[in-house]
């Protein structure tokens, strides 16, 4: 009951921490990671070449390396030394974490975007253009929604791994939920305590997270479904 | 002061480095093979829906997938430690204990995450099985280890067999995690060489390197068996 009481607001400290994390990097991430789709599209073959070879090069190494790679390595580099706003990214560890984990994020995201974007029937992209559609219209009204569709679910376990993400940066001094937890484990030796209840949070997170985006999806398939809401509910609760 | 490739060949670095790649390997490969083995047993005890059992994989495959790894290597190091050495003390094998054990608990701990995920991908690969080729194989009247042997497992591998490279993937990344406890893979003596050159931009990315090479030869050797094991097509 002690440990309860100990452990619990430390941990609790911790969550503001991962969910910040996981919120900036998520966004960033993001926008990064349809940047890369977009530039994977392009005609030009040095675009796509770059997003391709970004992409091979972050999902092919630990998360954990260019998170030292950054906290430790880019300190080195003069230029980067030199610049004061690229040294205020560099000199704290909250700060590299989300840096790491955006770059990082944003290869997988645009793996997964540009596999939705690739899904897009091309009849239905011929036929805005038929339409006389401009390329940003068609890719805001057209492209982009039915990709997001295809993309999501996968995008929502994406998000779930970036949330077990941001427990690295406990490993460059910044104090998140495991973090804590290691520094609770330390003190009281009550390991499997701590490790249920941190465990707990996170699964906890988790499952908000992918109800979150189950809801969206339900949302945005809403044109899927029979228009009267009452008849769906019927037949859900007859089955 | 400008520390380069040279310095890293001259200072010894590269024979450690080629050490820790091997013990890195050496822990992902061992893992993914436990891990396989532990996910198709589970994975089918879930796609049988054996009572308890499936119950109990369910549990470890949520935990394992929804909490962070670094978080279940913590637990592992930490809870088993203590035991370990008094034991080993124990016995007088003290010393031998420190160096065998750290290599142990790690492929205990990757092999329970990436078996979490292997037992998902063998369940996902055993329900993409169509039901009529089971049910045509019972009406045959072959053994259920007949079944298992011709029906189930060929179809079951290769339906698996892109999960399983993403398992794999993952597998090798993970090993760098527990770098933070101490076993001397790839990430831990990059971790020691940047501390004692005082030279991580070099180290760090020279450990990149190898786990791009690490990830990129083995995605080509996938690609070649996953070709080798398509249905041929009949005309």
């Amino acid at each position: 009951m002690d440990l309860l009481q100990l452990a619990i607001p430390v941990l609790l400290k911790g969550l503001t921490m991962t969910l910040m994390l996981t919120f900036l990097s998520v966004c960033i991430g993001f926008c990064l990671g349809l940047g890369l789709a977009l530039l994977r599209r392009s005609d030009n073959a040095f675009a796509a070449n770059f997003a391709r070879i970004y992409s091979i090069i972050f999902r092919g190494t630990p998360l954990l390396v260019q998170l030292f790679l950054i906290y430790y390595g880019l300190g080195q580099v003069k230029f980067i030394h030199d610049a004061p706003a690229l040294w205020w990214v560099i000199s704290d560890g909250a700060r590299c974490a989300v840096l790491a984990l955006s770059l990082n994020t944003a290869a997988y995201t645009s793996e997964i975007l540009y596999g939705g974007l690739q899904s897009v029937p091309h009849g239905l992209v011929e036929a805005a253009k038929a339409c006389g559609m401009g390329s940003f219209t068609r890719f805001r009204r057209i492209e982009f929604p039915i990709a997001i569709r295809q993309a999501l679910p996968a995008y929502g376990n994406e998000i779930v791994l970036m949330v077990k993400g941001t427990s690295l940066a406990s490993t460059i001094t910044v104090l998140e939920i495991t973090g804590y937890a290691k520094r609770l484990m330390s003190q009281t030796f009550a390991i499997f305590e701590v490790f249920a209840i941190a465990g707990v949070i996170y699964l906890a997170i988790n499952l908000v997270l992918v109800g979150v985006v189950r809801l969206v999806e339900h949302r945005l398939m809403r044109h899927t479904r029979p228009a009267s809401q009452k008849k769906t509910r019927a037949a859900v609760v007859a089955a | 002061m400008q520390f380069g490739l040279v310095q890293l060949w001259e200072g010894g670095w590269v024979g450690a480095i080629l050490r820790g790649s091997l013990v890195t390997i050496a822990v992902g490969v061992l893992s993914m093979l436990f891990g396989l083995a532990l996910g198709t047993a589970f994975g089918l005890a879930k796609w049988r829906k054996v009572p308890v059992l499936s119950q109990v994989v369910d549990l470890y495959t949520s935990v394992v997938r929804g909490v962070p790894e670094l978080l279940i290597i913590y637990l592992l190091f930490f809870s088993s430690v203590e035991f370990v050495t008094r034991i080993a003390a124990a016995f007088g094998f003290a010393d031998m204990a420190d160096a065998g054990y750290a290599f142990v608990i790690t492929v205990v701990a990757i092999t329970a995450i990436s078996g979490a995920y292997s037992t998902e991908v063998i369940r996902g690969a055993l329900a993409a099985i169509p039901k009529g080729h089971i049910e045509a194989a019972i009406a045959l009247g072959l053994s259920s280890r007949r079944i298992f042997v011709r029906i189930i497992a060929p179809q079951m591998l290769r339906i698996a067999f892109p999960g399983v490279n993403n398992v794999w993937q993952t597998t090798i990344k993970d090993t760098a995690l527990v770098s933070v406890v101490g076993l001397q893979e790839l990430m831990r003596t990059a971790f020691i060489g940047a501390g004692s050159t005082r030279n991580p931009l070099i180290f760090y990315a020279v450990a990149a390197v190898v786990y791009l090479m690490i990830t990129l030869v083995s995605q080509v050797g996938f690609n070649t068996v996953s070709t080798a094991l398509a249905p041929r097509k009949r005309s």
